[in-house]
């Protein structure tokens, strides 16, 4: 997939969540959504992209999201 | 003229809520209060003679031929003006009134031509009925003194003819466009013997008139007549059915004589219509039986290879085995499908049920994703069901009407003249205000006896940012309906918006520069709205085709709520569905993360249901949607993709994008009536077969499940569902179906707002609204009725955020694109049709200042340019736009609209944001490289498909 692509729509994600005044609430908001919308390998290539280090670029609620919510995040392996 | 073997009432029905009795003809009958003579009559079941009078318009009481004796009265009235009052003792049918009869019939018929027998309207003429009715049986008139009998005919419509010398100036059709249509193209000009019909200062096809065909319809002669009448005569039987084209699926009679359609008129039942079509409904139909249809399965190995003609069964068992050699290959979830808004509920379920169940993932999509996604998610955070709330019948009740980025009178036309109608008001009731948020001066904003109240002409973007500023005037100036907020909402949300919306960023000063529109108007538009005891919101692909679609959704819903607009007629989020099924292919679980009835795949109950069901297990991760099918396509993870009646090359953004993803795939599979772009990039086709040669249903934008039936056999011989069924089978995958009544019962069976809805009862009812279950067996016309669908409505903090497509020194402009009456999405239906008549090209809408700023002068060839690419189309110079924004529409594939669109999209669902690209446009006679690329490729395409596959016949 288009790694800077994804870092793009993710980040737009966390735009809508960051009017959250509570933060948990605006990181489960962008992990739900995620999880909720995004197709695993999207997901696993968002994920292996901050695995590597320092994103440039990504927005804090998504890096967070990413961090704290790894095993919502992470798809099952399977076939 | 209507069908004269369906009833006519004469005048329209009345809906008082007392009633009144009278005796007609010895016959007591009861009516509501209001109701005419004529129409009481026919309740009796007597037919008064008549000819000015139809139960679509209101009485006019000109021709005198419905004359009546009242016991009591003095003189003759006409029976279509007056109404019935208790007690009354009507006779019909008296000598008086037999004499007078025959004399109006006599004069009528003086100036008329006597050439019955070789007249297009000879077995369905009321002229003709009523002379024979009256007894007419010679006119001592004589026919040479002056008369209109030389009067020429005008053929320059594509579709009707008008020939004067048979109007006998009743004015049906006048009042017709007036009343029905809303377009007041017609008048009557002149007086007594000197009056006639005339259409605008040269002909039809050059005045005001949209083709809507209610003048032809409304027409007692042969005045108005249908050219496909006059060249095939009259049909033999009938079959209701639902028209394939808009989001607003009226109702039609397809007129038949054989398996030959002679003519498609608008069904008086019809409760999305109520009688009424638009040009392409009533007559762009041809395309279905266009010479170009495909009609055999072709297979080959690569898409420079001509096409080989095979048999159905060769052409499932290679399309199964690529799927299956590509899975084994490249993994499960290598492959998806793309089902059709076009095809009916049934063939979405069948292809979405094929992904899941036989290919064994989600990734399954339909141009939703490109349309109305947002609102799907939108109204469901909100609302809690991803579907507008109302009928369309809800704005007659309508005190106040917001239309927010759609264009109804070009994109809805049926729905629009309704919405017309309420806007014009009554002689006693005073027409519903108007507010419409739009770029451009849609020809809402000022029509026949219409005006906008408010015309908020803001910077394309900046709707999230123009509802935000409506809401805080209501918040901060005490309009909201908090009493309503507290009943119905998620308070602890409320406050929280509340606080959000009142904050001073989101004013309408603070945000006029953002949003080009002046704060007063601003002000003055909230205050309208919130004052209306009832307010509706309209909205189209302007709200969510945008970066921030579904906050905009979103920010419509906020605005309902706040108002107390939900949840009874005359009110409510009215999304305008695009294309015929949209809304019904969302239903039946056509989006990659939700089964049918919208319920996430992530829920194990749902999924467990379905799995029963289907004897496969289903993946509970959310599939690829489209533009994530192309980007992993180029990527190398996503290798098959079967695509019913979809044309993804030409209507997805970013054209080089979607052919750099289309070239990449081993097997394109592709479901269509005809070769479309996409098709010219597939390995296998399979011919598809249009509304006409199968039995289904579609949804509308109103909820509205409506039956579509089969008049032909299939052209290619197998109906889209049959084709999904056989294609599974190939798979190793067994659906059974002997009919698609038994598709609908497993949709009822598995999905909670269907329980109740089956063929039999659409045969009894004309077509249901789902929620249509045990709490309410006979269909939804407004939803949220007590309390939202989700429990409480829960308010959302929508920060408007500016979308990342700038204007720039190179690229100054922002284009917006849309699309026009007369042409329907892709065009692949009515480029086929007479319809090009009116718009044979994309053109390019500019303002004239730009225009000038760039030498540019109307009619002249332009570049437009963006980031992504370049097109050439033709400049029309007008004041309808804004300065620095133009416009454009995609019906034609080498306009290439889409070949300078972004791949920027909505945070939410990736719908793409077609309504804003920052361009460039210069004059520039010589079309562009893609355009030249592209004509040469699609060229050769046509040629390597075999003419037997085209015409259908054997090898």
């Amino acid at each position: 997939m288009d790694g800077p692509k994804l870092v793009r729509m993710a980040n737009q994600i966390a735009t809508f969540f960051a009017t959250e005044p509570v933060r948990a609430l605006a990181v489960e908001g962008v992990a739900g959504h995620l999880k909720r919308f995004w197709e695993p390998r999207m997901r696993r290539e968002l994920l292996a992209m901050h695995a590597a280090g320092p994103v440039p670029g990504l927005h804090e609620l998504v890096a967070e999201a990413l961090r704290t919510q790894r095993a919502q995040l992470e798809p099952a392996a399977r076939g | 003229m209507y069908s004269n073997k369906v009833l006519d009432h004469g005048t329209p029905a009345r809906s008082a809520p007392t009633t009144v009795s009278l005796q007609i003809d010895g016959a007591t009958v009861t009516v509501p209060a209001g109701t005419s003579l004529m129409r009481a009559a026919v309740e009796a079941g007597v037919k008064v003679p008549k000819l000015c009078a139809t139960d679509s318009l209101e009485a006019f009481g000109s021709c005198r031929l419905c004359v009546v004796e009242v016991e009591g009265r003095k003189g003759f009235p006409a029976s279509c003006t007056t109404p019935c009052e208790n007690g009354m003792k009507v006779k019909t049918q008296t000598p008086k009134v037999a004499a007078l009869r025959r004399n109006v019939m006599e004069l009528y018929i003086s100036d008329h031509p006597l050439d019955c027998l070789t007249c297009p309207a000879n077995g369905n003429c009321e002229l003709q009925d009523m002379a024979g009715v009256v007894g007419l049986r010679e006119v001592r008139y004589g026919y040479q003194g002056d008369n209109h009998l030389q009067a020429p005919k005008d053929t320059s419509n594509p579709y009707f003819t008008f020939d004067p010398s048979k109007c006998i100036v009743c004015s049906r059709c006048v009042r017709a466009c007036e009343e029905v249509q809303g377009t007041f193209a017609l008048t009557v000009q002149g007086r007594g013997f000197e009056s006639k019909i005339a259409s605008g200062p040269t002909d039809f096809l050059n005045s005001e008139c949209v083709s809507c065909g209610a003048c032809v319809q409304a027409c007692p002669t042969a005045t108005l007549m249908e050219k496909s009448i006059a060249e095939q005569g009259q049909p033999d039987h009938a079959v209701v059915t639902t028209c394939a084209y808009c989001g607003v699926g009226c109702a039609f009679r397809a007129e038949m004589k054989g398996n030959e359609v002679v003519r498609m008129v608008p069904h008086k039942d019809g409760k999305a219509n109520h009688g009424h079509s638009c040009v392409k409904g009533r007559f762009a139909w041809g395309y279905a039986t266009h010479p170009d249809r495909v009609k055999k399965p072709m297979i080959r190995a690569r898409i420079t290879d001509p096409w080989r003609e095979v048999t159905w069964d060769e052409a499932f068992a290679h399309a199964a085995s690529e799927i299956k050699r590509i899975q084994a290959k490249y993994g499960r979830t290598s492959v998806g499908g793309i089902t059709s808004s076009r095809c009916s509920n049934e063939e979405t379920f069948l292809v979405q049920k094929l992904v899941r169940a036989g290919f064994g993932n989600n990734n399954v999509d339909t141009c939703a994703r490109v349309c109305h996604s947002p609102t799907g998610y939108g109204l469901k955070q909100t609302l809690g069901e991803s579907a507008g709330t109302q009928d369309f019948d809800s704005v007659d009740e309508t005190d106040c009407v917001i239309v927010i980025g759609a264009n109804p009178t070009d994109g809805h036309p049926v729905f629009a003249s309704r919405m017309k109608r309420r806007l014009r008001g009554t002689a006693t009731e005073p027409g519903a205000g108007l507010i419409v948020i739009d770029p451009r001066r849609i020809d809402l904003v000022r029509t026949p006896h219409v005006e906008a109240g408010f015309h908020l002409q803001l910077k394309p973007g900046t709707n999230v940012a123009v509802l935000n500023a409506l809401a805080h005037v209501v918040v901060t100036e005490g309009l909201a309906r908090e009493d309503y907020v507290r009943e119905r909402c998620d308070l602890a949300e409320y406050e929280k918006w509340k606080a959000f919306v009142s904050l001073p960023k989101n004013s309408p000063e603070a945000l006029e520069a953002a949003t080009g529109v002046p704060a007063a108007q601003i002000r003055g538009a909230a205050r309208l709205f919130a004052a209306a005891p009832n307010g509706a919101i309209y909205y189209g692909l302007g709200v969510t085709e945008h970066s921030q679609g579904s906050t905009t959704v979103m920010a419509i819903a906020n605005l309902a709520m706040v108002t107390g607009n939900i949840g009874r007629p005359g009110v409510g989020v009215n999304p305008l569905r695009g294309q015929n099924n949209v809304q019904g292919s969302c239903d039946m679980g056509s989006f990659p993360h939700e089964l049918p009835g919208y319920r996430h795949v992530g829920d194990a109950a749902t999924r467990e249901l379905f799995q029963k069901a289907w004897g496969r297990p289903i993946d509970d991760e959310p599939g690829l949607r489209i533009p994530n099918m192309f980007d992993a396509a180029v990527d190398g993870s996503f290798k098959a993709l079967y695509v019913q009646g979809e044309d993804i090359a030409q209507s997805d953004p970013d054209t080089a994008h979607v052919q750099h993803a289309l070239e990449s795939l081993e097997c394109l599979i592709v479901q269509d009536i005809f070769l479309n772009e996409t098709a010219k990039y597939a390995h296998v086709f399979f011919p598809g077969s249009s509304f006409l040669e199968k039995d289904g249903t579609f949804t509308n934008a109103e909820r509205r499940i409506s039956p579509v039936r089969k008049v032909m056999p299939p052209l290619a011989g197998l109906a889209d569902w049959e084709v999904t069924v056989a294609f599974a089978k190939a798979l190793g995958y067994s659906m059974h179906y002997d009919h698609p009544a038994q598709i609908m019962d497993e949709i009822a069976r598995l999905t909670p707002t269907f329980t109740g809805v089956s063929y039999a009862k659409l045969d009894r009812l004309g077509s249901i609204q789902w929620p249509c279950n045990a709490d309410a067996p006979e269909g939804t016309p407004y939803m949220h009725a007590k309390q939202f669908v989700r429990g409480k409505g829960r308010f959302f903090l929508t920060e408007y955020v500016e979308t990342p497509e700038r204007t720039t020194r190179q690229f100054p402009l922002l284009l917006t694109t849309g699309r026009i009456l007369s042409q329907y999405n892709v065009g692949a239906q009515t480029r086929r049709t007479h319809n090009t008549v009116w718009h044979d090209a994309d053109v390019l809408e500019i303002h004239a200042h730009d225009a000038e700023q760039r030498g540019i002068r109307d009619g002249d060839l332009v570049s437009l340019q963006s980031r992504k690419g370049a097109t050439t189309l033709r400049a029309v110079v007008t004041e309808r736009m804004q300065p620095g924004v133009v416009y454009t529409t995609f019906h034609h594939p080498e306009s290439g609209v889409n070949v300078v669109t972004t791949e920027n999209s909505d945070w939410a669902t990736n719908c793409p944001e077609y309504k804003v690209t920052a361009v460039q446009v210069v004059p520039h006679a010589k079309k562009s490289e893609w355009q030249e690329q592209f004509g040469r490729f699609s060229d050769t395409q046509v040629g390597l498909v075999p003419k037997t596959a085209v015409r259908g016949e054997s090898r």
